[in-house]
């Protein structure tokens, strides 16, 4: 077998994402076909920017779905390693590959003689788990909290502020060192932020339900009885771990377990992403309390969290879009960062921080190990980026 | 005015006090004074043994109680044990007479790191001196070439010129430092493929920093927060140059030239001020990144350090003076937007 040139390495790269392009050209063609009826969303195929932007990021989400449901893309196994595959530079022929086995490691082997490539596509589906569910539990918690704060103002305003401007006033590393640790897990108090912090979503569904349908009793009863069986069964499964001291569901009752690692990195995610988002909201409620069709619903009788839940956020939703976006790629940088110190996730997990941080050691020699997923990683972020600033664009031109 | 300044004084003393009881509580947690216990003594302590260090050395007081002490608010605790009395300020220097009842930070005493085995305050000063060196250089490198790429950019909003700046000051916000310092460090630095034009590492730069070494840092620190800084420019340089002023002057014929440098520059650049101190808190992270992937020891590098060892007192240190360094920042982003802006100093 021959080591591969670089326009084969390229060649079968581009076979091995084939279901990507495909699920792109789909995605591509339908929303352009139809973009007069979508919306802000359909606009965004009229901004070029935006386009690549929204390209960039389906690439990776569409490349995290296909590794992580159908096991497609990937050509070796990501934690396994193989005999005189160390350190091998891209397009390096398998030693002793057998009938099944892929014949090459496209992008070379690391230190530990495992597929770069393969790490790097499944890396991609720890970021797309984890990224953007940390952030929406964010907008939850910073929306739940900014909403009354921006709205009453007075002593809740400054109380909460105060709250938040410490924890931005911490210097992020510092704050995940102080958390992110085995001993921390060990006393609990991820898990107790965890209960705190996953109680959000559930209150912010709950009043936002019950604003809208306090005047149908009887719809509003089944609506909340439904939701709270369900996030509250959903709740106690995550918040109980038998691993950890906040455990007190029985193991029948229990869905599933977030992993300990996962779980404090979770939370600390969420934990500093939170007073950002509480801080635009609240800004944003400050300066929309002021209009008409609010003082026209003060009027009108409606309760306070019917206004704001039901006349002011839906009217902050375009900063809220283009946030959103932007936090996502804040927080897959926070989560490189914590696998850059090594902290939470597990030494062999593949995701892009992790092994940025085992490819550096040895980066002046071999550079390929940290040099695919700092790629990877910074194509993600930029996506987002730009996607973000196409939406900002098009959100602002009505 | 001075109300304003006190009151701001005031509540940043408060946050800096709860941020360090925070951090004391977390690095005070049970299973941290055991891993402490242990590194003192020995790693094969029995539980009880360890129950019995702490309690020797002061460890088993309550929380708050021994806060007070790290603040110097409350005496140091003493203990006599076979006929010789050990206690927080007693040292081999100051014996159990001569030794003051009180030694925390108020008195200057921050306590001894137990990795370096040193002064903490020895640590953090040598340690904050090489970090300001390389703070100094970011921002020499980073604030006027930010503003250049911004004003540049926002002067014809929506030109070829925009849009290439405005991508690119995008594409560096979304490189977060070790992305950066990686690639650079690969294609600049690297003995199998690059271009060897640099070091890779800036531990030589402690001693004597040269270009050769001490670019790729200053660089990697300050690509992440140029684009932020050059989008903020951009955007307050667009809005001013669709002022009512502007076109009264470019009406009455003064050229782009002396428009751009003479009217709208200093009404832009309120808003980047603002924006440059607020960046602090990001710098702090970079540096730690940068400082651990060059291998430069400045405070971050000793913050991973004492956060890896939980080496408590340096640790503690180490946050007051970063968390400081974030409030004064903000305290001056404050003033200085208040001097800047007419409309506000006047009224």
């Amino acid at each position: 077998m021959e080591p591969l040139s670089w326009g084969q390495i390229a060649l079968q790269l581009l076979i091995r994402f084939l279901p990507v392009w495909i699920a792109l050209l789909v995605t591509f063609t339908l929303s352009i076909a139809f973009k007069r009826r979508l919306g802000l969303y359909g606009k965004l195929f009229d901004n070029t920017i935006g386009m690549v932007g929204f390209g960039l990021v389906m690439f990776w989400v569409y490349t995290a779905l296909a590794v992580g449901l159908f096991d497609w893309i990937l050509t070796h196994d990501p934690l396994s390693t193989a005999t005189g595959m160390k350190n091998k530079v891209p397009g390096t022929p398998m030693r002793g590959a057998g009938e099944d086995d892929f014949a090459w490691y496209l992008l070379g082997g690391d230190t530990l003689a495992r597929d770069v490539f393969s790490r790097m596509v499944e890396g991609a589906w720890v970021v797309i788990r984890i990224a953007p569910l940390a952030t929406l539990f964010a907008f939850m918690v910073g929306i739940t909290l900014g909403l009354p704060a921006g709205y009453f103002g007075g002593r809740l305003d400054s109380a909460l502020s105060f709250a938040a401007n410490l924890i931005l006033a911490f210097p992020v590393i510092l704050l995940f060192y102080l958390l992110v640790t085995p001993e921390m897990v060990q006393t609990g108090i991820p898990s107790y932020m965890a209960i705190v912090l996953f109680l959000f979503p559930i209150l912010f569904l709950t009043v936002l339900i019950n604003a809208r349908y306090r005047t149908q009793p009887a719809r509003r009863n089944v609506m909340l009885a439904v939701l709270l069986f369900v996030l509250g069964w959903a709740y106690l499964s995550v918040i109980s771990d038998p691993a950890t001291p906040v455990r007190f569901l029985p193991a029948a009752l229990d869905l599933f377990n977030v992993p300990g690692g996962i779980l404090v990195v979770f939370v600390s995610v969420v934990f500093v992403n939170a007073p950002t988002v509480f801080r635009i909201v609240r800004g944003l409620t400050l300066d929309i309390k002021t209009r008409d069709y609010v003082a026209a619903a003060q009027t009108r009788g409606e309760g306070p969290w019917y206004i704001m839940l039901w006349e002011i956020l839906p009217n902050t939703r375009g900063p809220l879009i283009v946030d959103f976006c932007l936090r996502i790629g804040y927080t897959t940088i926070l989560l490189g960062t914590l696998g850059f110190f090594g902290l939470g996730l597990p030494p062999e997990s593949p995701d892009w921080g992790t092994t940025i941080n085992q490819g550096r050691k040895l980066l002046s020699i071999y550079p390929h190990p940290a040099i695919v997923p700092a790629v990877a990683l910074l194509s993600m972020v930029l996506g987002l980026n730009l996607l973000a600033d196409g939406l900002r664009e098009e959100s602002l031109k009505d | 005015m001075l109300l304003f300044l006190l009151r701001r004084v005031g509540v940043m003393i408060l946050t800096a006090l709860c941020l360090s009881f925070i951090v004391f509580f977390l690095t005070n947690l049970p299973p941290n004074l055991e891993k402490v216990a242990k590194f003192e003594g020995n790693s094969r302590m029995s539980d009880e043994e360890v129950v019995s260090w702490l309690a020797n050395n002061g460890f088993a007081q309550p929380m708050p109680v021994r806060f007070g002490e790290w603040l110097g608010v409350v005496p140091g605790w003493t203990n006599e044990r076979d006929g010789r009395i050990t206690g927080r300020c007693i040292t081999p220097e100051r014996t159990a007479e001569t030794a003051p009842r009180f030694c925390g930070v108020l008195q200057g005493q921050w306590g001894d790191s137990r990795v370096f085995r040193d002064e903490v305050s020895t640590i953090v000063g040598v340690r904050l001196w090489m970090t300001a060196k390389l703070m100094l250089w970011v921002m020499l490198l980073m604030v006027p070439s930010a503003l250049i790429i911004g004003v540049l950019a926002g002067m014809r909003e929506g030109s070829k010129t925009d849009r290439s700046l405005s991508t690119l000051s995008i594409a560096t916000t979304a490189t977060p430092e070790y992305v950066s310092g990686v690639i650079l460090i690969a294609v600049f630095a690297s003995s199998a493929v690059g271009l060897k034009w640099f070091k890779g590492t800036a531990t030589a730069a402690m001693e004597d920093a040269t270009f050769e070494n001490f670019f790729l840092p200053v660089l990697t620190i300050s690509l992440y927060g140029m684009g932020y800084i050059a989008r903020m420019t951009r955007a307050s340089m667009a809005e001013v140059m669709t002022a009512q002023y502007i076109r009264t002057a470019r009406l009455k014929g003064v050229s782009f030239r002396n428009i751009v440098l003479k009217h709208a520059l200093r009404n832009a650049l309120i808003a980047p001020f603002t924006v440059i101190m607020l960046q602090f808190p990001w710098l702090l992270n970079g540096v730690v990144v940068v400082e651990t992937l060059f291998n430069y020891k400045g405070l971050g590098w000793a913050l991973v350090q004492a956060a890896g060892n939980n080496d408590i007192d340096l640790l503690l240190g180490i946050s007051v003076v970063s968390v400081l360094v974030v409030l004064v920042t903000q305290l001056i982003s404050d003033i200085g937007y208040v001097y800047l802006n007419p409309r506000i100093r006047i009224s």
